[in-house]
Parts: C-alpha cells; sequence; structure tokens
C-alpha cells in the first residue's frame, strides 16, 4: 500500500482536485451511458408493442363482422 | 469435414445476432469490473509516486485506457462501415452506429482527463498543439458521423453516407498516434510502444494495461447493448422482432 491514510490519499498530493475530477468524470459517464441505453430500449419496446396492438386491432376491425375474433 | 466448420455468417443476420448478443453482453461487464478493479487497485493503491510528476500522474490510468479506445473503436467503426459498403450486410451499419457514441465518450473523455492533467503539469488546460488537435478532430468525426446518420432517413442511406465520412477520417488515426513523433509538441511521446521497451515502472505499466482492458471490456458490452436496440428499431416490422415482443407481453 503506497498510502499512509484516508487524508493522504484523497489530497493526491497536491493534485486532488485534477485526479478526482477525471475519476468522477470518467466513472459517472462509464455509469450513465449504460443507464441511458437501457431507457431508449425500453421506451423503444413499450412503443413497438403499443404499435402492434394498434395494428393488430386496425386488422381486426377491418375484417368483416363474422370473421372476427371476440377480444380475450 | 463440413460439419466441423463453423458458419460464421449465420451470425451476421441481425436474427441469429440479437440472442448471441444478449448472451455475452453479462460475461463483458464481468470481465469489465474485474480488469477496473485490478487496475484501479494497482494504479491508485499500489503504484509508486512518479519522480517529475508527483501524484498527479495517476490520471494516466484514465487518460490513456480512454484515449487509446477513442482511436481504436474508430478503427473498429470504420472497418464495419467499409464491410458495410462492401458485402451491404445489415448488421455492418448497425454495428458502426452502435459504436459511434461509446467512441466518442471515450474521445471526450481523453480530452477531459487531458485537461486536467495539462493544468498542474504544463500549467494550462489546453493548447492548440497537434496531439490534442488531432484528438478534438476525432471527437468531432464521431460527432459527424452521428449527426449525419441522424439527418437522413432511410437507414440503409445514412449507413453509406456515414461509412464514406467514417472512411474519410480514418486518416486521423496515424495522425494522432504519431503527432507526437512528428511534430514538435507540448505533448510527451509514448509511454508504451511496441518497438521499444516501455519507459515506465513495471506496477504503472501493468495498471494502465489492465485500466485499458477495462475499458474495452466495457466498450464491447456497452456497443452490444446499443446495437440489440438498434435492431429492434430498424428490424421492426419483420416477423421476429413482432414474435420477440409479443413473447415478452
Amino acid at each position: 500500500m503506497h498510502w499512509n491514510s484516508l487524508a493522504d490519499f484523497l489530497a493526491m498530493g497536491k493534485h486532488g482536485l485534477y485526479v478526482w475530477g477525471s475519476v468522477l468524470v470518467m466513472a459517472g459517464a462509464m455509469l450513465v451511458e449504460p443507464m441511458l441505453i437501457r431507457r431508449s430500449r425500453r421506451k423503444l419496446v413499450e412503443r413497438l408493442k403499443r404499435q402492434y396492438r394498434a395494428e393488430r386491432s386496425e386488422a381486426q376491425a377491418a375484417r368483416p363482422v363474422h370473421t372476427r375474433r371476440s377480444p380475450v | 469435414m463440413s460439419n466441423r466448420l463453423i458458419n460464421w455468417f449465420k451470425y451476421a443476420s441481425p436474427q441469429s445476432f440479437f440472442p448471441l448478443a444478449g448472451k455475452m453482453i453479462p460475461y463483458f461487464w464481468l470481465l469489465a469490473a474485474i480488469f477496473a478493479l485490478a487496475g484501479l487497485t494497482i494504479g491508485f493503491l499500489l503504484a509508486p509516486i512518479d519522480e517529475q510528476q508527483g501524484e498527479g500522474y495517476r490520471i494516466i490510468f484514465l487518460h490513456v485506457p480512454a484515449s487509446w479506445l477513442s482511436m481504436f473503436i474508430y478503427l473498429v467503426m470504420a472497418f464495419w462501415a467499409a464491410c458495410g459498403l462492401a458485402f451491404n450486410t445489415r448488421l455492418s451499419g448497425m454495428m458502426a452506429s452502435a459504436l459511434a457514441p461509446t467512441g466518442a465518450l471515450f474521445a471526450f473523455l481523453s480530452l477531459w482527463t487531458g485537461a486536467l492533467w495539462g493544468k498542474p503539469m504544463w500549467g494550462t488546460w489546453w493548447v492548440w498543439d497537434a496531439r490534442l488537435t488531432s484528438e478534438l478532430i476525432l471527437l468531432f468525426l464521431y460527432i459527424g458521423f452521428i449527426a449525419l446518420q441522424a439527418a437522413i432517413d432511410d437507414p440503409r442511406r445514412a449507413d453509406k453516407a456515414g461509412a464514406i465520412l467514417a472512411l474519410v477520417g480514418v486518416v486521423n488515426i496515424p495522425i494522432i498516434y504519431f503527432s507526437v513523433n512528428w511534430w514538435n509538441t507540448l505533448h510527451q511521446g509514448a509511454s508504451v510502444s511496441l518497438t521499444r521497451a516501455p519507459s515506465m515502472a513495471a506496477m504503472m505499466l501493468w495498471g494502465m494495461l489492465l485500466c485499458a482492458l477495462a475499458c474495452w471490456m466495457y466498450s464491447i458490452a456497452v456497443a452490444l447493448m446499443r446495437v440489440r436496440t438498434i435492431m429492434l428499431e430498424r428490424e421492426r416490422h419483420t416477423e421476429w422482432v413482432r414474435a420477440l415482443l409479443a413473447d415478452k407481453e
């Protein structure tokens, strides 16, 4: 272990601001990016499901009455 | 004989690549976490102080991996773009689009950590020297690629236009890499090179390599996540996406 105390570690010589400024931004970016991807995927899946449902009910409505399936 | 050959082209179709990518993602996350833990432990807890730069040099464990990945991802993106142009495979364009935002992120992080390293060591956040300027151009190439693709509605045409931009931009990668040799720059020379022994302590070198591996595994995991979303979006009119989402209801 290179450090004598936690305060030592946090101070990083005189360069704490620069080192931790780099660490926080990089770690933050690498946490946020996958979260954003998950969110956009969830939204896309919801949108597509809505779209498919709408298409199905449209297709149902377009059929002659006697061939329609009764809703479940 | 033919039984022993794996049909690699099978996975060139989105329908079969989608579940495969989904299975691989957790393994790449796991590898990224292991490498990051090892690399950061070595880099921030065990590695000795640098004689010239004091503790501030520890930014190297973030800055060098981010910079390497920003260049490497561009090459991989251009490779997929070229495959898309040459073979007209659907998956290639999707891979290129999936890589661009992550590459842009690493280019930004390279500039950000570089600025925070430059201030205490050089006394300035930024100089217009060859290394820094060419890395900034790399960020703009990524942003240009993303913006160009977003501006074209037809995905296949967007892929083609983006591919040409990506391929032209490849010329910038050797410029970034060799800029410190070709021009007199404020930026220090390569710490690690393929042709000579590294100019740094073994502990520092290992920390840096492990952090770079962590970033690499992260990039693969994130790119696979994004390419799956792009697949669903682009293939939304196909039966396999309908069937897949119907299963989830």
